[in-house]
């Protein structure tokens, strides 16, 4: 690929601050968290709202906010990455570990998949291992404050080892299946495992 | 879902470059150009010597009939792409470019629709609106733009002469005392729409909802594309 005449990416002296931890293509957000939605932002009523686990499970789980709180809780320090090419370093988020979900609602034998269905009919596709073993969490807190209705408050999915739009905003149930299936960007161009490591941004990617 | 085109790495060799203060208007020849659909986007690559690379997405303000790309680029204060393209590029000049990319923020006349546009939103929102002026279809595409002054609108001559509603909030323009959109010059271009195309910053595109919800128009059919920090 032809290199840029007159680029010598002069910020990249900012990118220093965390070079090892930014993928290709990203660049650092710093303070800055930038929202991206496709739908109208929902109004999430927490008096209303359940967590479901269900699709190939011994036994389908609903929990309601006040006993998804009341479950061992679960904390996530690190990196955020988005398709879009931002990075956010040393975020905290908050809630319930998806592995405490799973333990109660026991995955089948066959369960390879996990489509995740978002309030507002957002859907996303995940492998069933990049879920589990401590890698995902179903948050309400960021920084320490509850999260904001803009990046998903009062609750979203978070999956941070993939890119964003695996982290699905305003979650409410997480479906097993024994097939891949593509929710709703990856039905719109985007990747279906979607590794910030390897560039899986878009279908066709390897 | 549409079958949405997409297309994979290529180059684009920049045919046309013209800048004002703080937009640059880019023309590209495209090296295997996939027609894209109105409202779908491209990522822009540059590359330094050292194979450091940094990109971003843009979207087509072209109709897909138009033999060149054009991209509408903002220069962001200290924007590592868009103050690159705004500063440096010239004509002549060969970029990576992937595209098009992007399934559900288009729009070629299959319902009648409105847009909601804010600043620099508007550029996929122009796309949609040269398709529709080509193919007779102005009726089924409804715009609003929305920006500070005329200056900080992109392709305001162009929104204008199509009968786009202009509402300048810092600005009057033709005895129209500067406000946000009214609810009532909205509720007349809603009517009759059965989707809602909303484009522009995180603020801009949660003013709009609202907006679009109070003129009747149901959530689930309005689709969104926001972009830039929420602070």
């Amino acid at each position: 690929m032809p290199v840029t005449r007159g680029f010598t990416g002069k910020r990249r002296a900012d990118r220093a601050r965390h070079a090892d931890r930014l993928p290709p293509g990203q660049y650092d957000a710093g303070t800055d968290w930038p929202a991206l939605t496709a739908e109208a932002t929902p109004r999430v009523d927490t008096a209303q709202w359940t967590m479901v686990v269900d699709g190939l499970v011994r036994t389908p789980r609903t929990w309601d906010w006040r006993e998804i709180h009341a479950l061992e809780g679960s904390t996530y320090h690190g990196d955020i990455h988005c398709v879009t090419t931002w990075s956010k370093f040393d975020t905290t988020f908050t809630g319930v570990s998806v592995d405490t979900l799973l333990e109660q609602a026991e995955p089948l034998p066959e369960a390879a998949y996990v489509m995740a269905h978002a309030t507002t009919g957002y859907t996303t596709n995940l492998p069933l291992e990049d879920v589990t073993g401590g890698r995902a969490w179903v948050v309400w807190e960021f920084d320490g404050r509850p999260l904001p209705v803009d990046h998903g408050g009062p609750v979203r999915l978070l999956v941070p080892h993939l890119y964003f739009w695996k982290s699905a905003k305003w979650v409410t149930r997480l479906e097993l299946m024994d097939r891949d299936r593509p929710g709703f960007w990856e039905q719109n161009g985007y990747h279906d495992r979607g590794d910030p490591w390897l560039e899986q941004r878009y279908q066709g990617d390897p | 879902m549409t079958d949405a085109p997409a297309g994979a790495w290529t180059t684009g060799t920049l045919a046309e470059v013209k800048r004002s203060d703080r937009l640059v208007r880019l023309r590209f020849e495209v090296a295997d150009r996939v027609d894209h659909l109105p409202g779908q986007h491209y990522v822009l690559r540059l590359r330094a010597p050292d194979d450091y690379t940094a990109q971003r997405s843009y979207s087509a303000a072209s109709d897909p009939d138009d033999p060149l790309l054009e991209l509408m680029v903002e220069c962001l204060p200290d924007g590592e792409v868009s103050g690159f393209m705004h500063d440096e590029a010239r004509v002549g000049d060969v970029f990576e470019l992937r595209g098009p990319i992007g399934g559900w923020f288009t729009w070629s006349g299959e319902v009648p629709a409105v847009a909601v546009a804010g600043g620099s939103g508007v550029v996929p929102i122009v796309a949609m609106m040269r398709y529709a002026r080509r193919l007779g279809l102005e009726h089924l595409l409804r715009v609003v733009a929305v920006a500070r002054t005329l200056d900080a609108l992109p392709y305001a001559d162009e929104l204008r002469e199509y009968g786009a509603l202009v509402a300048l909030t810092r600005e009057n323009l033709n005895g129209r005392v500067a406000a946000p959109p009214y609810p009532e010059e909205v509720a007349p271009l809603v009517e009759g729409t059965e989707r809602a195309y909303v484009c522009g910053s995180v603020g801009f595109a949660s003013y709009a909802q609202r907006l679009l919800g109070e003129s009747g128009m149901r959530a689930d059919a309005i689709r969104v594309e926001q972009f830039g920090a929420s602070g």
